[in-house]
């Protein structure tokens, strides 16, 4: 067994990218920000695996790629979350290295998966409820909610 | 941000959000609440939610919101809305990811005062003959050509398998299988992920319970659902797993260039819809009720392992352990049904999301045991809190739609919950109370304590109140088992 990888809850909210727990009375709402694209669908991804208590074996990653198409990139950020959903349940693995690059209506993302050793909470989908990408100073924010 | 100013008091119980409220409405709002539950809805976002879901093309009558409401995502939780059929929508999001996600109730003979000693004996085989947890697998396994006749047959494939009786079939909404169900129209995805889930709770706010009747309200009603005052009862609560979460994930993905075909304007991508005559709207229709035959089969499978636990435990113990089945409700539906609205019989697709189908006596589609009481509506209350059995009215059926309340309702982040929880001394707190509790995840717990949850005797005061559901029996829990 190899050492476990614990998505932080805790993140420092002035970084230049990150994730927050947004209070929401049913479901899940997350706060995500970062200085490019790429990184917010990166840290939108991590706030994910953290909120539902994900813990990866260290012992046996491996490479994967995820492709994906959509017609906005609300629709790219859905699909790609969960892509990394369906990873876990179909396949018990989480990305532990994430690495996005967006074209157009295209995503392309490589991954280091590893063996989901625990998780504390399920998701069931991530939603478009007020989704919407925006550029505030500089730096890409979206809230996504997750029907759990 | 809606203001109690913004709302017209109809009585009580009844409030309205008249259409002129905003532009783009095409109904009113109908809300089921007392003015102290409107009061503790007015910071989130529920009644906003109830207004977008006002916009949606094709609706008739009124949006309804009953009183267990909350925030969801599109459409607010203890939502119900008609769209006019064919030419109306239907929209994913505003019968949700759970699709079928429901409440089945199993009564019994059992005295709680000749088992209390097995209680905790029986909280373990619960929790081993009923598969839990997140991603869990459950207790059949299906081919991907045996899954297409679960989605076709529902319950009644149950029934061929040996899980289930007539007597259980005949006490389903629908007894059990939704017509038009079409396989063709679920992704491949969707199956690989349903095909190993039959039979299995899931994690989450699923859970079994197991409750005793605490509290008769109406004696000839109860009676005839076999209720007994101080006799066991079990809960079931889920529903159509990664198959139905995967479906209705599909059909938004979709729908979000369907409105753009059809020249839907809305105020949230999560309401997406498509006419319920075109290409689009036929094939969720067919895929969603796939879905729905999947939850009604699994439920029945899980009252077969439960009633496996039950036997385990009881049999020799007790002289009749055997449950039967009470009935068994979707709450997370869409459905083709005909009301009286505005004055004349229409078939509309009935959206209800977090609300339950309570249709009046002498409805179609009840069975003839209970064509006399109407059609028993299960409320499931928060975890250590009763649990309520009533009957839907005429009043029902002349003003919710044949709808009502689902549950207690949450009030509470599960963000917050955690914080002011923990799940351990929650446990304690319970068992401490006489609650036998079995949970996957100390965490899990914490986010479904009673405190994050409304008081489900108010909310069953507001839909008697308002009547459009009638009070049968409280239910105690003794027993909880969480995924």
């Amino acid at each position: 067994m190899g050492c476990k990888i614990l998505y932080t809850e805790i993140m420092d909210h002035n970084a230049a990218a990150g994730y927050r727990e947004i209070d929401h009375t049913a479901d899940w709402e997350l706060a995500v920000w970062a200085d490019s694209l790429p990184e917010l669908f990166r840290q939108a991804a991590l706030g994910m695996y953290a909120l539902s208590g994900v813990r990866v074996s260290g012992a046996d990653f491996q490479a994967q790629t995820i492709t994906l198409q959509a017609s906005s990139l609300e629709g790219l950020l859905v699909k790609f979350l969960n892509e990394l959903l369906y990873l876990g349940e179909d396949q018990q693995k989480a990305a532990q290295a994430i690495e996005v690059n967006l074209a157009g209506d295209k995503l392309h993302a490589a991954l280091q998966i590893g063996t989901i050793a625990a998780q504390t909470k399920g998701i069931k989908a991530v939603t478009y409820h007020n989704l919407s990408i925006r550029q505030e100073g500089g730096i890409f924010r979206v809230n996504v909610i997750f029907d759990v | 941000m809606i203001s109690l100013q913004d709302l017209v008091k109809i009585n009580k119980y009844e409030w309205e959000i008249p259409q002129s409220f905003r532009q783009d409405m095409r109904v009113p709002v109908r809300i089921f609440a007392s003015r102290d539950m409107i009061e503790r809805v007015l910071d989130e976002k529920s009644l906003e939610q109830a207004v977008n879901a006002a916009t949606l093309p094709g609706l008739v009558g009124r949006v309804l919101v009953m009183p267990d409401m909350h925030q969801g995502y599109g459409f607010p939780i203890g939502g119900v809305a008609a769209t006019r059929y064919p030419d109306g929508v239907i929209s994913p999001g505003a019968i949700g990811y759970d699709i079928n996600c429901g409440v089945r109730l199993l009564a019994s003979q059992i005295e709680l005062e000749a088992v209390s000693g097995e209680l905790d004996a029986l909280a373990s085989a619960l929790n081993a003959h009923c598969p839990s947890g997140v991603g869990g697998k459950g207790a059949v396994q299906v081919s991907e050509k045996e899954l297409e006749r679960v989605c076709l047959e529902g319950s009644r494939w149950a029934l061929k398998q040996g899980f289930a009786s007539e007597q259980d079939l005949r006490r389903t909404e629908e007894f059990g299988c939704l017509a038009g169900a079409d396989p063709t129209k679920v992704s491949k995805r969707a199956k690989e992920r349903g095909r190993p889930q039959l039979g299995s709770l899931g994690a989450g706010n699923h859970f079994i319970e197991v409750d005793v009747v605490d509290q008769i309200f109406d004696a000839e009603a109860a009676r005839v659902m076999g209720l007994a005052e101080g006799c066991l009862a079990v809960q079931i609560h889920c529903g159509s797993r990664g198959f139905g979460h995967q479906i209705c994930q599909d059909y938004v993905d979709d729908f979000q260039a369907a409105v753009k075909r059809y020249g839907i304007q809305l105020p949230d991508k999560e309401l997406v819809c498509a006419p319920l005559n075109s290409p689009e709207g036929r094939d969720y229709l067919g895929a969603m009720r796939c879905a729905a035959n999947f939850a009604f089969a699994n439920r029945q499978i899980l009252a077969h392992s439960a009633r496996q636990a039950f036997e385990e435990v009881l049999a020799g113990r007790v002289k009749n352990w055997r449950l039967h089945q009470v009935y068994d409700i979707a709450h997370n539906m869409g459905k083709l049904e005909t009301h009286e609205i505005d004055g004349k019989l229409q078939k509309v697709c009935v959206h209800r999301k977090g609300a339950t189908r309570a249709f009046g006596p002498g409805s179609p589609g009840l069975p003839e045991e209970y064509a006399a009481i109407g059609q028993p509506v299960l409320v499931p209350g928060s975890m250590g809190t009763a649990s309520w059995v009533l009957v839907g009215t005429q009043a029902s059926m002349e003003r919710s739609l044949g709808s009502s309340c689902h549950g207690a309702g949450r009030v509470m982040s599960r963000a917050k919950a955690k914080k002011t929880v923990w799940g351990s001394q929650l446990r304690d707190e319970l068992e401490a109370a006489g609650i036998h509790v079995r949970a996957g995840s100390m965490a899990g717990l914490a986010e479904e304590a009673p405190q994050a949850y409304k008081d489900v005797d108010a909310v069953v005061e507001a839909v008697a109140g308002a009547e459009i559901a009638r009070k049968v029996a409280r239910l105690r829990p003794v027993a909880v088992i969480k995924g």
